[in-house]
């Protein structure tokens, strides 16, 4: 029972650190990006050939990872994404879905469809026992390494000025421009940053979610949940409806493997319509 | 101006100058039925394209009219199509002519539940709230195996043969005339109904839904009705597929047919009746192309054209149409002034 939660938070965790980015976005340009999964995608990706090709450690190919996805979307974002911002809902999905489809394909092309796993050291496998609940290793390590980029994206934007001019943009970005804030170039590193962060995740788990062509696909809808469940207000909303949904959709599986994802869709539909600005955010939306 | 009794006129004959058929759509239709004559070898892919084009037209109705975007109207198009396949399959209604309805019909009683769930909240949770339902209905069908074959799909369905005549041949001819069938009199009806005052209210609900409601229209009433229709819509396209392929699998529901869709519908121009069709024409005869080229890739093609279509702008891409939409918006206000004219003299 214990084990359940406990798997049930790495997965939470693991899916704020890949929906975090995509949170920003949205909130900040109203930005519908069904891409994010791509960049995710890119960072495992990275991971696999770094790791398992020229075998360097798994520890130093994380960063590696990071900054690759963060390069690949600051790239997008100043050639491609830059032309979207101010076109319709319609346009944007239309473009996004359109980039999924052509990463999925060209990664299919370069990688082959077949998923593939990172190989990990050796003393992160298996698990071990307190108290009678199973811990797996790999596990504890995304919740401590993951809880750790909670706290450091916390102070980023609560206790730095990068992080206040980055608020400012987000609750009204006409008056930050109109105080000399340069909001372009500050969207543009956020975009970086959480395309980076997606990266990441997509490293980490790549053992534990699978990591295979279809990637962006499978977890498009998972990222979408995490971000208009928890709102786009503050990083705490995503970050426990993360929670929420890693332990839900762990403990539904193990459950009620019958139902499998029904639980999921039908829990987030139930808090659309309940609360279509999201369970944690304020009453006012934009 | 106008005083009452001639304002009414004038709106009652510019409605039906709206309506009346122009030439080119005439000639449309002619050569979609002599393509049962013309082209015998190449009805396997004509009647792919009718069901798509229905599909699309389906989607026209509620993007391109009402303006709610969709990610999940593969619920829909996969519900009829299990719901033919299995009418078949069990031998519950034998004729497929009544099978279709029945699926239609279930399709849009689904549409009615759901279309409450898109009234409320923006874009996102639209498209959200429709990718769920999409993805629900695949789960569904995917867990109740011992009924539907799960993710084998539904296999020994045979059809009957249509109205106890024609049966259904390998080579796609009586499936074309079938769906040709189907699509021009479901064509006609979404015809009838944009041209309506109902369509009309619809388009001045996609313009500003506010405005719409301040002059006395029902949101949300019209909105649930043009759903439920257009849901129907898609169920009887999918229906169309699993008779004419006498199989219906999980890829029905899938998402990438719902996106494939909206790729349709952009290419022909929404908000307008034939942009689906055309699209679907399109769609069809590029994909034969590209995907003799390159079968496992052709997604990335499909990407492209979606990336390039947003970059240089939707309008200019569908700009081709205008020469269409240009003639009969002339004529039909060559026809209001006309009238305009004829009437203030009689009076004087």
């Amino acid at each position: 029972m214990l084990t359940i939660l406990f798997d049930g938070i790495a997965y939470g965790m693991l899916l704020f650190v890949l929906a975090s980015g995509l949170a920003v976005t949205l909130g900040l340009m109203n930005f519908i990006n069904l891409a994010h999964g791509s960049f995710a995608m890119a960072g495992g990706y990275v991971t696999v050939i770094l790791v398992n090709r020229l075998g360097i450690p798994f520890f130093a190919s994380l960063p590696l990872a990071f900054l690759a996805s963060a390069a690949i979307g600051f790239l997008f974002e100043r050639t491609l994404y830059a032309h979207v911002y101010k076109k319709s809902h319609l346009d944007q999905v239309l473009f996004t879905i359109g980039l999924v489809f052509m990463s999925v394909a060209a990664t299919d092309y370069v990688m082959g469809s077949s998923q593939v796993f990172v190989q990990i050291p050796k003393f992160l496998q298996g698990q071990f026992e307190i108290y009678g609940i199973g811990i797996g290793r790999y596990r504890l390590l995304i919740i401590v390494l993951c809880g750790l980029l909670m706290v450091a994206l916390q102070f980023i934007l609560a206790n730095t000025r990068f992080g206040s001019r980055l608020r400012a943009a987000v609750d009204d970005s006409r008056v930050a421009r109109g105080l000399g804030i340069n909001v372009n170039w500050v969207f543009a590193l956020t975009f970086a940053f959480g395309s980076g962060l997606a990266g990441l995740g997509g490293a980490l788990g790549a053992e534990i979610l699978g990591l295979d062509p279809t990637f962006p696909l499978k977890f498009m809808i998972y990222f979408l949940i995490v971000v208009t469940v928890g709102g786009t207000s503050s990083i705490t909303g995503p970050f426990l409806a993360s929670l929420l949904l890693g332990i839900g959709d762990v403990a539904g599986k193990y459950y009620v493997p019958t139902l499998g994802s029904f639980v999921i869709y039908t829990i987030m539909i139930v808090v659309l319509i309940w609360r279509p600005q999201g369970l944690f955010s304020r009453a006012a939306s934009r | 101006m106008l005083p009452p009794p001639i304002a009414i006129r004038v709106a009652t004959e510019w409605l039906a100058a709206r309506a009346r058929w122009q030439p080119l759509e005439v000639a449309f239709w002619i050569v979609a039925f002599a393509a049962i004559w013309l082209f015998p070898d190449r009805h396997l892919i004509l009647t792919e394209i009718t069901w798509l084009g229905l599909f699309a037209l389906s989607l026209d109705l509620i993007l391109g009219y009402a303006g709610i975007i969709s990610l999940g109207h593969a619920a829909f198009f996969g519900l009829g199509a299990y719901a033919a396949a299995l009418l078949a399959k069990y031998e519950i209604i034998n004729e497929p002519v009544l099978a279709l309805l029945v699926a239609g019909l279930a399709a849009m009683a689904l549409g009615f539940v759901t279309s409450f769930l898109v009234l409320r909240g923006s874009d996102l949770t639209r498209l959200m709230v429709t990718l769920g339902v999409a993805l629900l209905l695949r789960e569904l069908a995917n867990r109740l195996g011992w009924l539907t074959g799960g993710a084998d799909g539904l296999q020994g369905v045979s059809i009957k043969p249509v109205l106890g005549m024609f049966r259904f041949d390998m080579f796609g001819h009586t499936g074309y005339a079938y769906s040709l069938t189907v699509l021009f009199i479901l064509f006609l009806i979404a015809r009838r109904l944009v041209n309506s005052p109902f369509g009309l209210s619809l388009m001045s609900v996609k313009g500003n839904p506010l405005r719409a409601s301040a002059i006395g229209i029902s949101v949300d009433a019209r909105l649930i009705a043009i759903y439920t229709v257009a849901a129907g819509f898609a169920g009887i396209a999918g229906a169309l597929l699993a008779q004419t392929t006498s199989f219906a699998s999980l890829e029905v529901f899938s998402f990438d047919r719902s996106a494939d869709l909206l790729l349709v519908l952009i290419i022909g121009g929404a908000g307008y009746l034939y942009g689906g069709l055309i699209g679907a024409i399109i769609f069809k005869f590029m994909q034969d192309y590209l995907s003799a080229l390159t079968p496992q890739y052709w997604p990335f093609w499909i990407g492209l054209v979606l990336v390039v279509i947003v970059l240089v702008g939707r309008d200019r891409i569908t700009s081709w149409t205008a020469p269409f939409r240009r003639i009969a918006s002339h004529l039909n206000w060559r026809a209001l002034a006309r009238h305009v004219a004829a009437s203030s003299s009689e009076r004087r």
